[in-house]
């Protein structure tokens, strides 16, 4: 059981929990995940570590309220208490210093992309981060990521911040613009798609963070696989970071479909 | 071993020994037929996913059944249980109405008995070398049963004895995982006078036992009573930590940590990369199985959701496909498939599962193997394809050999295919420990004798040892390597 220390509301349907977890807040990396598990019969869901206090002892965790699972986390309330919450999980984001850093967030992959910002800008790489919401209301992290950015543009669907247009649009400016070392995206798995397209075009090294369907989180089960340069791999334990150009997105796409009637039902019934 | 004969011979010279021997002609012991044990009927039992198939002896029945026992001068039974339980004795204390104390002979070797006796393949053990299958070609005496009866009805008898545990030492060890070969360990150490703590990644304590065998099979509350028992003795279980994730190897030492088990399993499931593997609607068993038995995916409080099947292909023969199978058919599927590419000669599942399944209207079909999966206008698994296999010769574990029919090749419609060829030890441990000797298919190394790994303070045993095993072994190589970690430490602490 692990209490929730404070609660912020980020948009109409993102919040930002601060979790105590001491060892777990001491042994994260950036790119690294929790699973947890709100109530008797609840999920495990994968969410990803946005940022620690290794003196309070506490970790971030930012969640979009999508589904049941979701919206049970986000009515929790300072105070109460996580069921479940182990981690961290997956191989942490390989930081180097590479040059000149993209890092592309769309939706609430801006929460894991936060950690990967800081920790680039920290390495010493200049970074240009490229936001993306559907509208302003849904824009998080915009300061945050400002503070760890050598320059932040803001894309939003129709145009309420920042300029009006998809992700991939600001991106392509920017490699057109200067030499880009790495690129580093993360949001939908079609938004990370049509980046992983852009990218290769332009050939700049990119990594994506995969939002698959998990259960246990520690390789036992499977429900994480993606093909990767024509290879099943597990997400949890051999990602959740992969070379985007060698992800299969259509096979992932499929897969997140697979429980999409039973997810419907159930949110219908609750 | 002759110590271990010598004593054997004087307990079976025990006055009361003797005498319950010398109360039953032997030929009227022969003349007794082995017990059945009782069922459930299969369509009552298939409606739901936690009614126990057996439902064990009653007390006349195990009377009964004991009394087969010869009591022989040679007891061979004892070389085919992988842990050497003195069974005659258990036996015989069961044949004297004395079931306290047959459950009291079966603690002092198996820390699980009542699971032991509900999972164990006793056919391929015990019971194939006792003196009615070796000497008689007659049926053995159903010694598994017996085990199940003589621990269940401690555990019913409300009289269950927690064994006396030495005075706290205040040494720290630590076991990895909560599976067989961890409770077994983490018993007999705490017994000793260890603090001990076990680890789980999981939310829930128990390895396969929970996660993997189902309810049908083995209950949750079977397992619960053992947990309930070793956290009375003074176990410290651990749930959502990863032992080098949540903690390193390095940490767990500063906090005062002297000796590791590490009994993590092999959770990884194998895949057969043949194309359309992917598709929604194929998995693997664990995670069928883990949906249903972990998470309860299949009741409706449950926020975990399950793919249902119309017509269900598993792929294996083993406990794992036979406990998938069985369990997709409880979850509603009309028809429910095994897939298996050799024949049920070959099948390594318990002999009664097979037995079961067949009851129940699973569907076999052997040699063949799956070569592709096709899906529907959805993405979802619409049809499977097979190669029908023929025997050839013996591989190097004995078994034939399948071998492709070149051409004959068949499609049937599948909704649900469940992939149950196997696992592959969990590659986490090693990963962090750079100094642990691996074998080449990532299990761990150990003396066998000791199970010491080639890191001094580290020991370990089950399935990460094994690769895929059994319960049974994998209770062995925890108490093993609790009583050589014991002698380690003791031995540290001289110097
Ligand atoms: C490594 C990783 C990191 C993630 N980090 C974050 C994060 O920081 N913030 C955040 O808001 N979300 C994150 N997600 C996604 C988040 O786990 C899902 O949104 C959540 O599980 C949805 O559950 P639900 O019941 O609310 O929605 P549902 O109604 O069940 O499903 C909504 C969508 O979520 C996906 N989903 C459903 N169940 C799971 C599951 N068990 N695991 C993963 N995805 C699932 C489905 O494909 C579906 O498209 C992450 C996922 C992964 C794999
Ligand atoms: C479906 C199924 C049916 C089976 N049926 C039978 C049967 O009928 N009879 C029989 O004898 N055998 C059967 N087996 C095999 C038997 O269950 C295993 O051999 C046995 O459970 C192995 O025990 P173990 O102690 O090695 O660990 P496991 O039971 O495999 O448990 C290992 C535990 O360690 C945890 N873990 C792993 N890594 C870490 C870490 N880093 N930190 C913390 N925890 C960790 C895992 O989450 C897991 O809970 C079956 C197996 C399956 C899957
Ligand atoms: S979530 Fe189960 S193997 Fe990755």
């Amino acid at each position: 059981m692990n209490k929730i220390v404070e609660k912020y509301k980020l948009s109409e349907s993102v919040f930002k929990f601060i979790v105590e977890a001491p060892m777990i807040a001491k042994s994260r990396k950036p790119g690294n995940f929790v699973i947890l598990r709100i109530g008797d019969r609840g999920e495990r869901i994968p969410l990803t570590i946005v940022d620690s206090d290794t003196e309070k002892g506490t970790i971030t965790l930012i969640v979009q309220n999508v589904g049941v699972s979701s919206s049970k986390f986000c009515q929790l309330e300072a105070g109460e208490l996580i069921t479940d919450l182990v981690g961290p999980l997956g191989k942490a984001t390989h930081i180097y210093k590479a040059g000149t850093i993209l890092a592309l967030g769309g939706g609430v992959g801006i929460a894991p992309l936060y950690p990967i910002v800081e920790a680039f800008k920290k390495a010493g790489n200049r970074v240009i981060t490229v936001l993306a919401a559907r509208n302003k209301e849904l824009l998080i992290l915009e300061n945050e990521m400002r503070q760890w950015s050598d320059e932040v543009i803001v894309m939003t669907d129709d145009g309420s911040s920042g300029r009006k247009g998809l992700v991939t649009e600001g991106a392509e400016e920017v490699i057109k613009r200067e030499k880009v070392d790495e690129c580093v995206a993360i949001g939908p798995a079609i938004m990370m798609k049509f980046c992983a397209q852009l990218t290769k075009k332009y050939e700049v090294p990119t990594q994506v963070s995969l939002n698959t369907i998990m259960v246990d989180g520690t390789g036992m089960c499977g429900a994480c696989r993606v093909t990767v340069n024509g290879e099943t791999k597990f997400t949890c334990i051999d990602g959740p970071e992969f070379n985007a150009h060698q992800v299969d997105f259509d096979e992932m796409l499929q897969r997140l479909r697979a429980y999409k009637s039973e997810e419907d039902q159930a949110r219908n019934k609750k | 071993m002759t110590d271990h004969t010598e004593m054997l011979k004087q307990e079976r010279n025990t006055p009361w020994r003797v005498e319950l021997r010398n109360s039953v002609p032997g030929k009227d012991r022969i003349a007794i037929e082995r017990v059945k044990m009782n069922e459930v009927e299969p369509l009552e039992r298939i409606k739901s996913q936690t009614c126990e198939v057996n439902c064990g002896l009653t007390p006349e029945q195990a009377l009964h059944e004991a009394r087969r026992c010869m009591d022989c001068v040679n007891p061979t039974c004892i070389e085919g249980c992988p842990v050497s339980i003195n069974i005659p004795k258990f036996v015989k204390q069961i044949e004297a109405g004395k079931f306290l104390d047959a459950a009291a002979t079966l603690k002092e070797f198996s820390a699980l008995p009542a699971v032991c006796g509900r999972v164990c393949p006793q056919e391929k053990q015990c019971e194939l070398k006792c003196f009615y299958s070796e000497k008689m070609n007659k049926e053995p005496v159903a010694i598994g049963y017996l085990e199940r009866f003589a621990a269940d009805y401690e555990r019913l008898s409300g009289k269950i004895q927690i064994p006396k545990v030495e005075e706290r030492n205040g040494i720290k060890v630590a076991a990895i995982g909560s599976g067989p070969s961890s409770l077994s360990f983490a018993g007999d150490m705490i017994k000793l006078g260890y603090e001990v703590t076990v680890f789980e990644a999981l939310h829930e304590i128990g390895g396969v036992l929970k996660y993997g065998i189902p309810e049908f099979r083995l209950p949750n509350s079977v397992v619960d009573v053992e947990l309930e028992n070793l956290k009375e003795m003074g176990v410290n279980f651990e749930k959502n930590f990863v032992v080098g994730r949540t903690a390193s190897f390095d940490d767990l030492k500063e906090l005062g940590y002297k000796a590791f088990f590490i009994g993590s399993g092999a959770g990884l499931p194998n895949f057969m990369n043949i194309p359309g593997e992917n598709l929604n609607g194929v998995m693997s068993s664990n995670e069928y199985l883990t949906r249903v038995n972990l998470m309860y995916a299949n009741q409706s409080d449950s926020d975990t959701p399950i793919m249902l099947g119309k017509r269900v292909a598993v792929v294996g023969g083993g406990n794992t496909a036979m406990d998938a199978v069985r369990t997709s058919k409880r979850l509603g599927a009309e028809r429910s498939l095994i897939v298996y590419r050799r024949s049920r000669e070959e099948m390594p599942a318990r002999l009664e599962e097979v037995k079961h399944a067949e009851e129940e209207g699973i569907e076999f079909m052997n040699l063949a193997n799956p070569v592709e999966y096709m899906p529907n206008a959805e993405g979802r698994v619409a049809k499977a394809r097979f190669q029908r296999m023929k025997l050839g010769e013996p591989d190097a574990s004995g078994r034939r050999k399948p071998v492709a029919i070149e051409g004959d090749i068949f499609d049937i419609d599948v909704d649900l295919v469940i992939v149950a060829i196997g696992v592959s030890p969990n590659p986490l441990i090693p990963a962090c420990l750079p100094g642990l000797k691996i074998s080449r298919w990532g299990t761990i190394e150990v003396n066998e004798e000791t199970m010491q790994s080639s890191i001094p303070e580290i020991f370990a045993g089950g399935d990460i040892v094994r690769g895929g095993a059994t319960v049974i072994l994998a209770m062995g190589d925890g108490r093993k390597a609790a009583a050589s970690m014991h002698r380690y430490l003791q031995e540290k602490q001289k110097k």
